[in-house]
């Protein structure tokens, strides 16, 4: 058989895998940001004149949005000094910030506890374990809230041994997207950003991200998305008026807020699946169902705009518990 | 009658009751009749088709009623039945 008998591969997918060439890192965190963003183009193409942008957080090493966060808590810990004499970072999350701190913890030597719901599924208590934290578990009847006291117990009792980093109330959280995603995506839109949309968890990305698109052109609208009720499936997501405001919440940063529903959000991530190849979780697919709310709003109006919203993780870390995992949270 | 227990995001329908006694021989039956006794919290557990909503999961006696007979799942009188969203919520 010589060369000859192979067939060429079509010339569209030669060209588009030689115009990237790989990149060379020193460090697994030095993938952390710098997320391609991402057209939309059949989602909005029901809005003529109106483009819709989505920053891929799932490209992050992590998974999600919440590997910026946790870097540069922990950068951020370790150049004060609260980190890197032995303690160990101590939280309360079973989900994305749990992974981002195991994963950063790993590669800075940085010793990780988490406290977490022992009824968490398996998958979420072997991931974080992988890269070898720390579990412990908090009473299953108490759920997340149980997991949150018990770390603050755990963090007061030993100050020696912790460094609670609080994420709800630590400036370097929506820090991480003023000085990365929100200078992204100005240069990723080439200034050509008119609206940014996000939903609501510990605020750090639509505050910090607010925060400098508003300085770099006050004319650029940030809008924030809620859950439109207490009892909701949007994950991640906080509806604030029946939650603990987190304190680096700054509502002066927003220019309106959208509430979602949870079938709403829910749709758009099957939407996405389908019609972009996108295999998105429900925060990112209400993320999108926000911002198409606003496309449409602009399109109804007759005017133009580059609308961005953030895909904040993938879909495979929602599937559902197994039927022996009975008494799971997700 | 079985013990329903009432999730926080819920309990504003239950007068801040944390589980409250009802009847229902199956969970179609309960889940109506916890409607009848706290009018609005029905429609948020299940959707406008009768099913249970997405992100709500229902367990009978330790058993999530997805992996048994679903709405049809019987209950015995004494049993405890928890509705609890999805989700690990917050982060």
């Amino acid at each position: 058989m010589g060369a000859a008998s192979i067939a060429p591969a079509p010339a569209g997918v030669q060209l588009a895998t030689a115009r990237r060439p790989p990149g060379r890192v020193d460090s697994v965190l030095d993938l952390v940001g710098n997320t391609p963003l991402l057209r939309l183009g059949r989602i909005d193409a029901e809005c003529p004149g109106v483009q819709l942008w989505a920053k891929a957080e799932f490209a992050n090493p992590g998974g999600s949005v919440k590997d910026r966060a946790a870097s540069r808590i922990i950068e951020d810990a370790l150049a004060r000094g609260d980190l890197g004499d032995g303690r160990r970072l101590l939280d309360s999350t079973s989900g994305n910030t749990g992974i981002a701190y195991s994963l950063v913890g790993a590669a800075l030597e940085i010793p990780i506890t988490l406290v977490m719901p022992e009824n968490v599924s398996l998958p979420r208590k072997q991931i974080t374990k992988g890269f070898g934290t720390e579990l412990v578990y908090s009473d299953p009847m108490e759920g997340s809230d149980g997991a949150i006291v018990l770390a603050r117990k755990l963090a007061a009792e030993q100050p020696d041994r912790y460094y609670y980093p609080n994420q709800y109330a630590n400036d370097s959280n929506w820090r991480a997207h003023y000085d990365g995603t929100a200078l992204e995506i100005w240069e990723q839109t080439r200034g050509k950003v008119t609206h940014f949309v996000a939903g609501i968890g510990t605020s750090g990305t639509i505050v910090g991200t607010s925060r400098r698109l508003h300085e770099l052109d006050p004319e650029i609208r940030c809008i924030g998305m809620q859950p439109d009720d207490a009892w909701h499936g949007l994950e991640g997501l906080k509806h604030i008026p029946s939650s603990l405001v987190p304190e680096i919440y700054d509502e002066r940063v927003l220019d309106g807020t959208i509430w979602m529903g949870t079938d709403e959000g829910w749709d758009m991530s099957e939407r996405l699946a389908q019609q972009e190849a996108l295999f998105v979780g429900h925060s990112a697919g209400a993320n999108v169902a926000a911002a198409l709310r606003v496309c449409k709003a602009l399109a109804a109006e007759g005017k133009e705009g580059v609308v961005v919203t953030v895909l904040c993780d993938r879909g495979d870390r929602y599937f559902g518990p197994l039927k022996w995992e009975k008494h799971y949270v997700w | 009658m079985a013990t329903v227990h009432i999730p926080p995001a819920l309990r504003k329908y239950t007068q801040g009751q944390e589980e409250v006694s009802v009847e229902g021989g199956n969970v179609r039956d309960l889940l109506g009749n916890l409607e009848s006794s706290f009018p609005g919290i029905g429609e948020r557990i299940v959707d406008d088709k009768g099913a249970v909503r997405r992100f709500v999961n229902v367990f009978v006696a330790d058993e999530d009623i997805r992996f048994m007979d679903n709405l049809e799942t019987a209950v015995k009188d004494g049993d405890e039945v928890s509705i609890v969203p999805a989700i690990a919520g917050g982060r």
